[in-house]
This record gives structure tokens, sequence and C-alpha cells, in this order.
């Protein structure tokens, strides 16, 4: 189970080249939305955290990936590809008509997708519904949810946050990429949710506060939520949007860059930054 | 205003039977051996909407989520995208309209194996008032791609059609009430999902009903038939998918439809088949809903009787319908 932290980091360099890629090709989505949250989903997926088979997606004892902040697809895609579940060619269909890579996650046309979001706030019930799942089953699969730090504005994500307290589902894990900001600026400013690591707590969370994109804290982190028994874990994890190419983005006068693609002519010198 | 010799909707001529949710509260919980991977989630509200009972029988695979119905849709994605057959209920009012977008994208998008149970449906649940009638839900549910939508007349059909929506992999919306409902169908009568029921056969003029206008449908029918009427009943207890064939024969062979239904007149029953009538054979239609306005406080016979869901106005209805054929 000890990852290899190097080999991580390399992995974690394809997938932001793979998100850069594939949203500029596509000329729409959310790549900086996706670039935060890199360490985390590249953590989960290859260094041992997540049981998954590519060849068999839907296989029942697997653990669950809910990407609730949808729109971060790019991530989540590029994982799943270089896990295997599809060529790796096909990341540059994202968002065409025909390809199973749509612009927010479809559950029903792509294995290895646990739910279809793209309307915030709802993953975290569905990871409650695995969970409890697991629970009648007497199955010990594990589900991990990742919400933006916007998206807790949703009511919803605390309606499950407490039913996740009351019962105790130390098998789910709440990662909130509390990358500081939203679709039309600071978290902060547009609704300020602060503390979230102790709203978590009231609700009868165990909780971890780490920067998300050093992939020692990630690792470490998941390793204890791994450990925690007897709470449901909620890792916040403090992030930058658009990490990797923060750079890039402060010269463009946008380190939000909500909500768009990188234009071709940035494309060389964006990957440049991440390799 | 209950008065003897109402004709409201509750003061059918047919037998006395249960309360649809009585019958689908006892049929889930009979249903809970032969399904042991049903999973039973609430809000708050069992013992209203009779999933308790599944509940106590079975409290490993029962949840209480609070008050909480976007999460309570969700929580029962979860359960059916992990292989369970989850079942949910709150009101009608509150799992259809507050829960709307996690019927959309949690449920009805991934098409998972979602059962949702809306009870005190109608205006005939009486003096909660209008916040608690949910009279838009068959119109909300019929809107989400792939959802069957069931509607049962009395408690014989309430009991079969929660066992036949089991037998169907994929979501489906209920819809129970909360009085005591005149009894159409014996005992033990099965009904197939998708499959109208003609509960009295008839030339001159078809009445379309479902819930508890099919008492009202079929007294109507009384009615008319000593005035020299012959009209035909049928119970569309399956609004979507809606049985195109029947409606045929009623749209062909008596050339005149009524459309009753304990409901806004928006986007229900009424909606559903006259699109369908109008590209198969049209024919005149007359309606008996809700309208397009809220209920209010009083008793469920007052409020049926206010708002036109009795016998006598679907005859009134059907005169006219008839009269149009002819005209
Ligand atoms: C229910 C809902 N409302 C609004 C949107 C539009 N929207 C898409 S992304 C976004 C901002 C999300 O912010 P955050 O959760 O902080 O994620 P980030 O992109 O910053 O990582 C909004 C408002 C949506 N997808 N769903």
């Amino acid at each position: 189970m000890s990852a290899n932290l190097d080999q991580l980091k390399v992995t974690a360099k394809i997938i932001r080249a793979d998100i850069l890629r594939s949203t500029t090709a596509a000329g729409s989505g959310h790549p900086s939305s996706s670039l935060s949250a890199t360490e985390v989903v590249t953590a989960l997926y290859f260094g041992g955290f997540m049981k998954h088979d590519a060849k068999n997606p839907r296989w029942p004892d697997r653990d669950r990936f809910i990407l609730s902040k949808g729109h971060a697809a790019p991530v989540l895609y590029a994982a799943l590809a270089e896990s295997g579940y599809f060529p790796k060619a096909d990341l540059l269909t994202l968002r065409k008509l025909g390809s199973p890579l749509e612009g927010h996650p479809n559950y029903k046309r792509l294995g290895g997708v646990e739910a279809s979001t793209g309307s915030l706030g709802q993953g975290l019930s569905i990871g409650v519904g695995q969970a409890l799942a697991a629970r009648v089953d007497k199955k010990d699969f594990r589900v991990f949810v990742m919400t933006g730090d916007g998206e807790l504005g949703e009511g919803q994500i605390w309606e499950a946050a407490a039913t996740a307290g009351k019962y105790k589902l130390d098998n789910l894990v709440c990662i909130v990429d509390r990358n500081h900001f939203q679709q039309t600026g600071a978290a902060e400013d547009v609704l300020n949710m602060d503390p979230i690591d102790g709203k978590f707590a009231a609700f009868g969370w165990h909780t971890i506060t780490i920067n998300g994109n050093d992939m020692g804290e990630v690792v470490q982190a998941f390793q204890r939520a791994q450990e925690f028994k007897g709470q449901p874990t909620c890792i916040v994890s403090l992030t930058h949007k658009g990490q990797g190419i923060l750079p890039l983005l402060e010269k463009l006068g946008d380190t939000n860059f909500h909500g768009k693609p990188l234009p071709e002519k940035y494309l060389e010198e964006a990957l440049a930054l991440v390799k | 205003m209950a008065m003897a010799g109402g004709s409201s909707a509750l003061q059918s001529k047919r037998p006395a039977g249960k309360a649809t949710r009585d019958a689908f509260g006892r049929a889930l919980e009979a249903l809970g051996a032969d399904y042991p991977n049903l999973v039973v989630v609430d809000a708050d509200v069992s013992n209203s909407t009779r999933t308790e009972w599944f509940g106590k029988k079975y409290p490993d695979r029962f949840f209480n989520v609070g008050i909480a119905e976007s999460n309570l849709v969700g929580v029962a994605a979860g359960l059916a995208s992990s292989g369970k057959t989850a079942l949910v209920s709150s009101f009608a009012a509150f799992i259809i309209c507050n829960a709307y977008d996690q019927l959309r994208m949690s449920v009805a998008y991934p098409g998972l194996d979602v059962k949702v149970v809306g009870s005190h449906a109608g205006i005939s649940i009486g003096e909660d008032g209008a916040s608690q009638m949910g009279i838009e839900d068959v119109a909300l549910a019929c809107a989400l791609p792939d959802f069957v939508v069931l509607v049962p007349a009395d408690d014989t059909s309430a009991i079969s059609l929660t066992q036949g929506m089991f037998k169907h992999i994929g979501p489906v919306y209920l819809r129970v009430g909360r009085p005591d409902v005149p009894r159409i169908y014996p005992e033990g009568t099965q009904l197939t999902i998708g499959k109208a029921n003609v509960v009295r056969p008839g030339k001159d003029v078809t009445i379309i009903a479902n819930g508890l206008m099919v008492g009202s449908a079929l007294d109507a029918a009384d009615t008319l038939a000593a005035e020299g009427i012959d009209a035909r009943v049928v119970d569309m207890h399956t609004v979507k998918p809606l049985d195109r064939a029947t409606l045929e024969a009623a749209a062909r062979e008596t050339g005149a439809l009524v459309i009753a239904e304990e409901h806004l007149a928006h986007g229900g029953l009424g909606s559903v088949v006259a699109m369908a009538v109008a590209e198969i054979h049209p024919v005149p239609i007359r309606y008996v809903n809700v309208g397009d306005q809220f209920g209010e406080s009083g008793t469920p016979e007052g409020l049926l009787e206010k708002y036109g869901l009795t016998a006598d106005r679907v005859a009134q209805a059907t005169r006219a319908a008839f009269r149009a054929k002819k005209a």
C-alpha cells in the first residue's frame, strides 16, 4: 500500500497535461477546476487507495469515486484513461458528439463513472447511499466523494453530511477541493462557508486539513482516513485553482479562469509548465 | 360539507375500501420477504406514507435520513447504483417538488432502479390544505425520461401495482392517497403496468380516469345509462407508458372522451391522453380536474365537491362530450 511518491508525482504531470490537451481540443470545459484536484485524484487512482478494475468497471466490490463537482470531468477522464478504462487517444474526443466523455460525467455511458453529476450538490448523498449499501450487504468497499468549496453552498451537502454522521459511515471520505474560487469570484466572498472543517466536525465527521497540491500530504491524509474508524472523514484539501499553470494564468490576468479552456496558442507554454 | 347523498369521489356507490397508501404499505411490508435486496428510505414521514410497517419488520433495511428530501432521493440513487432496489417515499408534494432535480439528475438520468412513492396526493387529503397537496406530481413525474408513472384507483389496484413496480427494473413513480376510497376491483385482481383496464364497456362515449376518479366515472356511467347514454369507463392507472391501443379503440369506437383526474389541468392524464388522441384519432374531449389553482383546507368531501371532482360533474362533462361528437 505504500505509495511511491515520485511515481505519483510523475503520474500527476501526465494527468495535468491530459487535462490541458483535452480541454483545449474540446474548445470548452473547466481545466482550472480540474488542475486543482489533480494530486487528490492521482493519489486515489494510482496510490493504492482504491481497488478497482478497468476491465470490469461495475465489479460490485470495487471502491467508488464520485466527482460531485462534475465540471472537473477532465481530471476524472484523464485518470480513467491512465488506468486503462479506455484508450488515451479518446481523451481528445472530450465533449464531442458521440463521445461518452461528455461535458459532465455520464454514469450510463462511461464505465468508471460512479454518478451522473453536473448539477452541484448531489454527489455526497449518492456517496452516502453507496456507503449504506456496503453496510447492508456487509461488504468492505469504500466510497470517496469530491466536492468543490463553492459547491458547499448547496444545502443538500449538509443534509448528506448529517446523514453520514448519523450512520457513522467510516467507509465514506469526502474531499473538499478548497481552491478558494467559484464561478463568479472568491468562494469566501460569494458565500463564506468557513470554517469548513468545523462544519463537518459539527455533523460528526473526522476532519483532516492538508495542502492538497502536495502529494506527500495527500497520500498521508488518505492513509489516515483509511485507518480511522467510527466516523466519516472529511479531507479539506487546500489547493490552487489552475495549479500547475499559475504563472500563465497570472499573465493572462485571471487566476480563477473558470470554465474556459486554454486557447491553442498557449497550450505549449502550459504543457511546458506542467512537465 | 360532507353530506349523505353527496356525489364527491369519496361518496361513490362502490363498496368501501382502504386508502391506497395503506394498501401500498401492507403490500410493501409483505414484499420485504420476496425482495431481500429491497431497501426503504424515509424522510421522517413513514407513519404517514406507511413505510413504517416495512421499517418495523426489516430495521436493517430501513433508513430515516430526516426531513431532507433532496438527500433522500440522492441516498436512494447511491443504494441503487450499488446494486440495491431502493424505495423512497414522502408526501407527493415534497418528494416530487422538493427533490425534483435529484429525481432528474441522480435517478432518471443514470436510469437507476429507484421506486418513488408519493403519498397524500390530491386535494382529498383535506384539512391540511394546499401546502401538503401534491396536485402537480403526475405532470412532473411524466417529464422525467424513462419514469413509469402509476396512479392506482383503489386498495386492490394499489397492492397489484406495488407488486408490479418491483417486477419492472427502472425508475417508477407511484402515487397514493390519504383517505379511504371506494373499491373498484375485487380483492386479488391483478393489473398490468402499461395496460389500461376497461372497467365498464360502452359504445357512445369513453370516460378515461385514474385514482379516485375511477369510482366517480363508474357512478356517472350509471346515471348516464338511465338517460340512454352508454358510457365506457377506462382506468388509466399507468399514465406512462400510455396504453395507446386501448385509447385508440376508445376514440375510434366511441368517438368522444372525458378525462377525469385529481390533478391540475396542466401536464397530467388529461394532457397526456389529449396529446396521444390528437395524433392517433382526434375526437371531442372534455376534462374534469382541479384546473389551474391551489387547493385549500376543508373536509375531503367538501373539497372534492367544491373543486368539481364529483360523479355529477363527470356526468355533465360526459353529456357535453357526447353532444360535441354528434354536432
Ligand atoms: C446546481 C448548480 N448550480 C450552478 C452550476 C453552475 N456552476 C458550474 S461550476 C460552478 C462553480 C463551482 O465552484 P466550486 O464548487 O468552488 O468548484 P471549482 O470550479 O471552483 O473547483 C457553478 C456555479 C451548476 N453546475 N450546478
